[in-house]
């Protein structure tokens, strides 16, 4: 017979639950182990890695147009994972974020130069308004598809991405070359009545992402539209069970998600870029992703890490120009935390164990 | 016939745990060849992990296996196959559109066979054992208890000396069950061991030679089965005496609630799932359904539910017509479905969500407005915990973590909080213990007693036709005949349940 009586040395055993006091202690440990990370790699680039992330911190807070510089970047960042959050919530794989948010800045950049003579605050609200309903509808498209056919949204959503973007590249080389522009392809840069005001030295655009993050919680968690989107993401045959329209339930919740990604694309346009560039989400539909995640689709949460991430771009822009690091070590940074969060999942569900000899 | 004088199986103080969880603990247990030994216990009393511990699904956290008097350690499957264990599983692992002989070799080490010499080998084998088996016959044309020789043939082939069992009745009718203690029988006499694992006692009674009996991950004690009766056993299995008694409140007054007239349905994949079933179900009755599992329980609960669209036929409420009404529609109309299907969970309550949500499933619409006003539904939470004698740290720990026996009482007790006139009940006590199964009963019959209509989808024979006023069975989507459960026998059933139609049997007219 055989006699290979190898044993396991180290194995994984489940644990059946944590309490979240011991959650939340190792996701902290996470991120401190992901910033030591860091510290390695900037070490191996010849650099002190406190002195690198003081100049991240300091950079993004050192004065008071440092710390406008940050909350702009995050100003995007919050309200588009604010709106993947709610697809997700739903299990609704909304990779689209990109292409919602431009499609929201076409549509409310065509009022801004081409209605520019109403009334200031008439035409913020339209552009707003029409920045909610293009992005809504760039939603709705795989949503329509897949509570019809059951399409995968993963791709269908990614796809619509690129077809906006070229929207734009189209607009920009045709029907809405800025006749000044001598030549050069670009849209014309949008009238200052079609500009969004400032409030502290910022784009009001904080305030309603500030709002947007209340009434998202509220929305999940309070109301029931948001016990529907839980029991759908749950389990499509229960909600059927309880009554539940399902197909009403993706194509509302899509419309909501890639809506508040339109607002983003609108408040981008007329707030910070004050035009439209095919950069207008330049990736922020993507981080969202990220950050949403991280988060743990809770609108607070979302929150708190879009606040963080935005310090670590704002603060990496600073380190380009003092050292001159490349801003894409914000991404090799971002890459580490995000590895290092979701790694501590394992061990949320999992331990090791040596294995003892038994057989008294 | 023993081959040598070592146990076949010797187990030393073996323990597993799943988190704080402790699934066995310091199990010593031996098994000789020529022998049949039955493990009985409650689900989740750690029968399954044991087992799987043998056959190299798990690996103990302490402890040792001696095989053959060897110590041996068993990292993975293929060891254990090996060694000689075979382990039959509760759901097969056939591939369909293979021919037995195919699924019989598959996987399995050694050149090319010719295919008459194979069907030599495997004809041999079966006359052996007294396995009926047809080598061409594809599995998707078999019966269930075809599909399961097919998987004992699998582990003979294979050189198993050792054979284990994980409830392999209950996919059978009684008169499978009866072919198959048969073959066990056989099997023993040729000097194999055989560990079959079950929490029917009229089972282990009938075939096995020893009985070891686990309660809580313990095995409490080893009795031979001669020496022994149902009564010990259960109240070895239970830790102490029960009576089995199910009651069958008497109730006046029935009238017709719902009439289901020539109602066939079609599966997605157009396969019958229903064929031209003709019931009435009565208000203070219960009317238990019987039929091996896929026999159209599930399209019948769920066409009624309005979750289905039915072909033909029509579902009368108060005859009024509910097909093409939508869930909601229906569940207004007070007609309350509980499915409880394998996993537990299903689609009656939400895992990740906790008791207070749970409670909303259904009724969260009627809240006026877009908020949702949680008092009331965290008021009837409490009140389960109490009435139900749930167990659980709190109103707001997600349902997921409570046990199996704990969620059906969640789920069933929103169901009759809800005050239903016709409710439908699938699998009620799957895979509860003994004690929490008669809180179950209870309830249904408390139900009955308030002239609710109850439809009982079981599994269990003996519960069916102590519960049941009435027992329709379904075979194969169609209706074999209703019979009084006070008349009828098991045999009658289990003929029914494998195709015999009882023309003209409705107790009710």
């Amino acid at each position: 017979m055989n006699n290979r009586s190898h044993t396991p040395f180290i194995r994984t055993v489940k644990i059946s639950e944590r309490s979240s006091k011991d959650t939340l202690k190792i996701r902290i440990a996470a991120f401190v182990l992901a910033l030591a990370a860091g510290g390695i790699f900037m070490l191996l680039l010849g650099y002190n890695p406190f002195e690198l992330y003081g100049t991240i911190i300091s950079g993004a807070f050192r004065s008071k147009m440092a710390f406008q510089a940050t909350v702009k970047f995050m100003i995007p960042l919050l309200m588009s994972s604010l709106g993947v959050a709610m697809a997700f919530k739903m299990r609704f794989w909304n990779i689209g974020a990109e292409g919602q948010i431009i499609v929201g800045a076409v549509c409310a950049s065509y009022f801004a130069l081409f209605h520019n003579n109403w009334p200031h605050f008439l035409l913020l609200i339209v552009m707003f308004a029409a920045g909610a309903i293009g992005g809504g509808l760039w939603g709705l498209i795989p949503a329509y598809f897949k509570s019809k056919y059951d399409t995968n949204e993963t791709l269908f959503t990614l796809m619509l991405n690129y077809i906006a973007l070229h929207i734009i590249t189209y607009l920009r080389d045709g029907p809405w070359k800025d006749p000044d522009s001598s030549g050069f392809p670009k849209i014309a840069r949008f009238a200052a009545n079609a500009q969004i005001d400032k409030v502290f030295g910022v784009h009001f655009g904080w305030i309603i992402a500030l709002i947007l993050v209340i009434i998202v919680f509220i929305y999940l968690k309070y109301t029931k539209h948001g016990y529907e989107i839980s029991v759908v993401g749950e389990s499509k045959s229960t909600a059927k069970y309880a009554g539940m329209d399902v197909k009403r339930v993706i194509l509302r919740t899509m419309i909501l998600s890639g809506g508040i990604c339109g607002i983003t694309g609108m408040i981008q346009a007329a707030g910070s870029d004050m035009t439209l560039a095919s950069s207008v989400a330049g990736g922020v539909g993507f981080t969202a992703i990220i950050v949403s995640w991280l988060a743990y689709l809770n609108p607070f949460g979302i929150l708190l890490v879009s606040f963080l991430f935005s310090i670590l771009d704002k603060g990496s822009s600073v380190m380009q120009s003092a050292y001159g690091l490349s801003t894409y070590f914000a991404s090799v940074l971002q890459g580490i935390i995000l590895f290092f969060i979701l790694g501590c999942e394992f061990f949320i569900r999992y331990k090791f164990v040596l294995t003892k000899k038994g057989g008294k | 016939m023993k081959t040598n004088d070592y146990y076949a199986i010797e187990l030393k103080g073996i323990t597993k745990s799943f988190g704080k969880v402790i699934a066995n603990e310091d199990i010593n247990l031996e098994i000789k060849y020529g022998e049949i030994l039955a493990l009985l216990g409650e689900n989740g009393s750690g029968k399954t992990t044991l087992m799987n511990i043998l056959s190299g699904i798990y690996y103990a956290d302490e402890g040792t296996i001696f095989i053959d008097g060897k110590e041996v350690s068993i990292t993975n499957p293929h060891e254990a196959i090996d060694l000689g264990i075979g382990m039959i599983h509760q759901h097969f692992k056939l591939v369909e559109v293979f021919s037995s002989m195919d699924n019989i070799v598959l996987g399995t080490k050694g050149k090319y066979v010719k295919s008459s010499a194979l069907k030599e080998e495997v004809l041999n084998m079966s006359n052996k054992f007294g396995l009926e088996i047809v080598p061409d016959k594809k599995i998707y044309d078999m019966s269930v208890s075809e599909k399961q020789t097919v998987e004992i043939m699998k582990v003979l082939y294979r050189g198993a000396k050792i054979l284990i069992l994980d409830e392999p009745t209950s996919v059978l009718t009684p008169q499978e069950i009866e072919k198959l203690f048969i073959i066990l029988r056989k099997m023993k006499e040729q000097g194999n061991a055989i560990i079959i694992i079950t929490h029917k006692l009229h089972e282990v009674l009938a075939i096995s030679d020893r009985v070891a009996i686990l309660r809580k991950g313990k095995v409490v004690d080893t009795v031979n089965t001669k020496e022994s009766n149902e009564k010990q056993l259960t109240e070895l299995m239970v830790g102490r005496p029960i009576n089995l008694k199910i009651s069958r409140p008497e109730t006046k007054k029935r009238k017709t609630v719902l009439k289901v007239v020539d109602l066939s349905v079609a599966n997605e994949d157009g396969t019958i799932g229903l064929n031209n079933i003709n019931f009435k179900l009565k208000s203070g009755e219960i009317l238990g359904v019987a039929g091996v599992a896929g026999s159209g329980q599930r399209e019948l609960c769920e066409t009624i539910a309005g979750l289905m669209d039915a072909k033909t036929g029509a579902v009368l409420y108060n005859k009024e017509n509910i097909i093409g009404k939508t869930p909601d529609e229906i569940i207004n109309l007070g007609i309350s479905m509980s499915f409880v299907p394998e996993d537990r969970l299903g689609m009656g309550l939400v895992g990740s969500m906790d008791m207070v949500d749970n409670m909303l499933l259904k009724s969260y619409k009627k809240n006026k407005g877009a908020i949702i006003d949680k008092k009331p539904s965290r008021k009837l939470a409490e009140e389960l915990i109490d009435k139900l004698s749930i167990t659980t740290p709190g109103v707001e720990t997600p349902v997921r973590m409570l046990s199996g026996g704990n969620v059906q009482k969640v789920l069933l007790g929103r169901e009759i909080e809800s005050e239903p006139n016709v409710l439908i009940t699938a699998y009620p006590v799957r895979g509860l213990d003994i004690n929490s199964s008669y809180i179950i009963y209870d309830l249904l019959n408390e139900q009955k007693k308030k002239n609710v209509a109850i439809l009982f989808i079981g599994e269990d024979l003996d519960v069916l036709l102590e519960l049941s006023d009435r027992i329709m069975v379904l075979c194969h989507g169609e209706l074999m005949g209703i019979v009084d459960a006070k008349k009828t026998t098991k045999e009658e059933i289990g003929l029914m349940m494998a195709g015999r139609k009882m023309e003209g049997v409705d107790s009710d007219e």
